[in-house]
């Protein structure tokens, strides 16, 4: 419990540093660089000034959007003087007059450099119903003016929850609606931990695979199937891990599930100099590209040779254009030679079919893509799927019932409630999530019997006979 | 087999999990020459267990066959023996989520109780973390780091037999993450604040009245901490389900041909229903963070 400065290097923000923004309940993730201009809560700011301090440290906005560090409050609760109280609201008349400030008044005070904290206590001082309001709601109005006024911004360190609570609060589209305790609940009914190896399917911005390599703490493997030219990652990005931690993330593209599952996938190189051969596996795996960047080597060089029989008088540039050419090409070989090794390390990985965990979140039809990817699980390990509709889940777990090799099947949703907790005033907050998404688990089984994949113990009672028939 | 650790196949010392049907489970601990009984008949541990990969089918002497799994937190959560109310997978997830749990994390946990949420902890924790937990109550104490040793976890935990109220967590200043499931969890909060870092971490509190609520997020408030927010977690489950909807017969359209083809008497559709009963409370979980002092 030494206090000096060595102790408290890693809680303190650095130049490049992922970090989150937090004003109330927002959260922005952004990377520290000095002399940029971040948006945060339709304002501009600089984060030069924060580094070197530590995380949590409240920064209030000065002018020209730069940081300082918020000093203490006296006495945060009770610096606004609150004098009288009324005891109900009989008297209070919503007219639209109460207030006497006008907004430009408050624009005004705002440009004269008053603190939140000032123009706070001016509205309070300005407001004739104020004195009337019931302790009560006096307290509400002092915290709903602080909200509105008050100019601070707190920098956090990523972390799985607050990434979560940030995507679902700003950009839930971006991650299929899944809400944070849904994620939550992924991550244990998958059984995500340390050492073991987990395949991650996604299209939730990289935040459900972040999350899963924060549980795992950089010990390992973690294999994403990504659809389309490359994997997506930002969300992962925002996480800051350190660098060892993309050790463990390995990709495999799913247009070669297929090729992988029947074994004839081949990701070796039968003539290094045969160039051919990279461009077919390029070609191969940028498929799902559009059109246009799928074309993205032949139509530059074509427009090179243009060019060059143009210029065939000017020998020194034919020159410089050729060995440029030279260059771009041994970059792309040097790309497509270290496309091919990661193939090669996620396919070794995935050939034992022996993974440890399967999550899936995604916005495709997640059907197919549990039915392909199951295959490649030990026995007795979990899988969940996430989907934001409950129909296709159904679907899901009528194939498994069919095909077998699977017990514990569930397919649940959660229903999550906030309180407000305060003396004489604790109830459930008014509004609530109307739903996070549903999930299928489940955890597999070996199917080496052959026998028939019907249990003897169906979980689902055969539907009623009708009584209709005997009419 | 460890509790953090996969293995594929079952050893003798290993503790398995027999998958008997759906909301049926039971943990077996394999021993050489042992014998257990299931509704199925009987499991001998050196042919049946021993040796086979987990995941297998195994057919029991009256030719019922059960499935035997790996361990896990989760199945250990729904197949323990109850030696108190006991958390369940929903609520611990949450909780280590909204805690930030990950591997490295020192946490502080009281009371231990039955030892559910301490496996997923420790799951997650491991393999660099560690667990300190408190039960006041000896027996418990003594039986859950049995079971520690029994799943292979007991190098990631410090059982403490002592009242988290009175005494605290034995530890000062260690702590990312503190986790208080007991009957006046504001007569602790001092020693929680005491037990996590000097440079802050996360709390949670269990309580399944709202009083015990009251009186904690006021606790948590007095002695500093913030982001106090208080939640509850419920699970829905939905059965799959094939119903038959009957079709109403409304008699022979005007005008239909005398070939018209009779519409089928009812249509089969695949569906889920709510089961008839659901544990519609479990607690309520209070989250704050407490700020670097």
């Amino acid at each position: 419990m030494a206090d000096n400065e060595d102790d408290d290097y890693q809680y303190r923000i650095k130049d490049g540093d992922y970090v989150v923004l937090k004003r109330g309940e927002i959260y922005k993730a952004v990377q520290i660089q000095l002399r940029k201009k971040v948006i945060f809560e339709k304002q501009w700011i600089f984060l030069d000034n924060v580094v070197g301090h530590l995380y949590s440290t409240t920064f209030e906005i000065v002018s020209g959007g730069v940081l300082q560090p918020k000093k203490e409050d006296k006495d945060s609760e009770s610096s606004t003087d609150v004098k009288a109280a009324g005891t109900d609201n009989r008297n209070i008349v919503d007219d639209g007059k109460s207030q006497k400030l006008t907004r430009d008044d408050i624009e005004t005070l705002k440009e004269q450099g008053l603190k939140g904290q000032e123009i706070i206590q001016q509205l309070i001082e300005n407001s004739s119903t104020f004195s009337n309001k019931t302790g009560y709601a006096q307290d509400k109005y002092i915290k709903k003016k602080k909200k509105k006024y008050e100019n601070t911004v707190t920098i956090l360190k990523p972390t799985c929850r607050i990434l979560a609570l940030m995507y679902h609060g700003r950009e839930p589209g971006k991650i299929c609606h899944l809400r944070y305790d849904t994620l939550a609940q992924m991550l244990t009914l998958a059984n995500i931990h340390a050492g073991s190896k987990v395949l991650v399917f996604e299209t939730c911005a990289g935040l459900v695979l972040g999350s899963v390599m924060e549980r795992m703490g950089g010990y390992g493997s973690v294999i994403q199937m990504y659809p389309g030219g490359g994997p997506v990652r930002a969300g992962v990005e925002c996480f800051g891990f350190p660098a060892h931690f993309h050790n463990m993330l390995h990709e495999f593209p799913i247009c070669h599930i297929n090729a992988m599952l029947a074994g004839s996938l081949d990701t070796t190189v039968k003539d290094p100099a045969a160039d051919e051969k990279h461009f077919d596996v390029a070609a191969e795996e940028e498929q799902n590209q559009p059109e246009a960047e799928q074309q993205q080597g032949s139509p530059e060089e074509q427009s090179m040779e243009i060019n060059a029989a143009e210029d065939a008088g000017q020998d020194q540039e034919k020159l410089e254009k050729e060995k440029r050419k030279e260059v771009k090409a041994q970059e792309k070989r040097v790309k497509l030679e270290e496309k091919r090794r990661k193939l090669a390390a996620a396919a070794a990985l995935l050939e034992g079919r022996n993974a440890d965990g399967l999550v899936i979140a995604s916005r495709f039809h997640p059907c197919p893509v549990l039915l392909g990817l199951i295959k490649f699980l030990s026995p007795s390990r979990p899988f969940v799927v996430y989907s934001q509709y409950k129909e296709p889940l159904i679907e899901c777990y009528t194939k498994l019932k069919e095909q077998g090799g699977t017990v514990n099947l569930r397919l649940t949703d959660t229903w999550l409630r906030h309180y407000q907790v305060l003396p004489n005033r604790t109830h459930p907050l008014l509004l609530m999530s109307g739903g996070g998404g549903y999930l299928l688990s489940g955890t597999t089984v070996a199917t080496d019997h052959s026998k028939p994949a019907g249990s003897p113990r169906a979980e689902e009672p055969a539907p009623k006979r009708q009584k209709t028939e005997k009419l | 087999m460890s509790f953090v650790e996969y293995s594929d196949l079952i050893q003798d010392g290993d503790v398995v999990i027999v998958y008997l049907g759906h909301n049926s489970v039971m943990p077996v601990k394999v021993q050489h020459g042992a014998q257990t009984q299931t509704r199925y008949g009987a499991i001998r541990h050196s042919s049946d267990l021993i040796g086979q990969r987990y995941g297998s089918k195994v057919t029991c002497s009256k030719g019922g066959w059960v499935q035997v799994m790996h361990p896990t937190p989760e199945l250990w959560t729904v197949s323990l023996p109850h030696r108190t109310q006991i958390l369940y997978t929903t609520d611990i997830s949450i909780i280590t989520m909204m805690l930030e749990l990950k591997p490295g994390s020192v946490v502080c946990e009281s009371g231990t109780g039955s030892g559910s949420l301490s496996h997923a902890i420790l799951r997650t924790v491991a393999p660099t973390g560690h667990l300190h937990t408190v039960e006041f109550h000896e027996q418990r104490a003594q039986k859950v780091a049995e079971e520690f040793r029994e799943h292979r976890v007991d190098h990631l935990v410090t059982v403490r037999n002592q009242d988290v109220c009175k005494d605290g967590f034995g530890v000062k200043g260690v702590a990312d993450a503190v986790f208080l499931d007991i009957p006046s969890p504001w007569e602790a909060v001092g020693h929680a604040m005491a037990a996590l870092k000097k440079h802050g971490g996360r709390l949670c509190s269990f309580s399944p009245c709202i009083e015990q609520v009251q009186r904690t997020c006021e606790a948590l408030a007095d002695h500093g901490f913030q982001e106090i927010s208080t939640v509850e977690v419920l699970l829905r489950v939905h059965d799959v389900r094939t119903v038959s909807l009957p079709l109403p017969d409304f008699g022979p359209e005007p005008g239909a041909g005398e070939e018209a083809v009779p519409s089928p008497a009812s249509v089969s559709i695949k569906t889920t229903t709510p089961p008839r009963e659901m544990p519609g409370h479990t607690g309520y979980l209070s989250f704050a963070t407490k700020p670097r002092t």
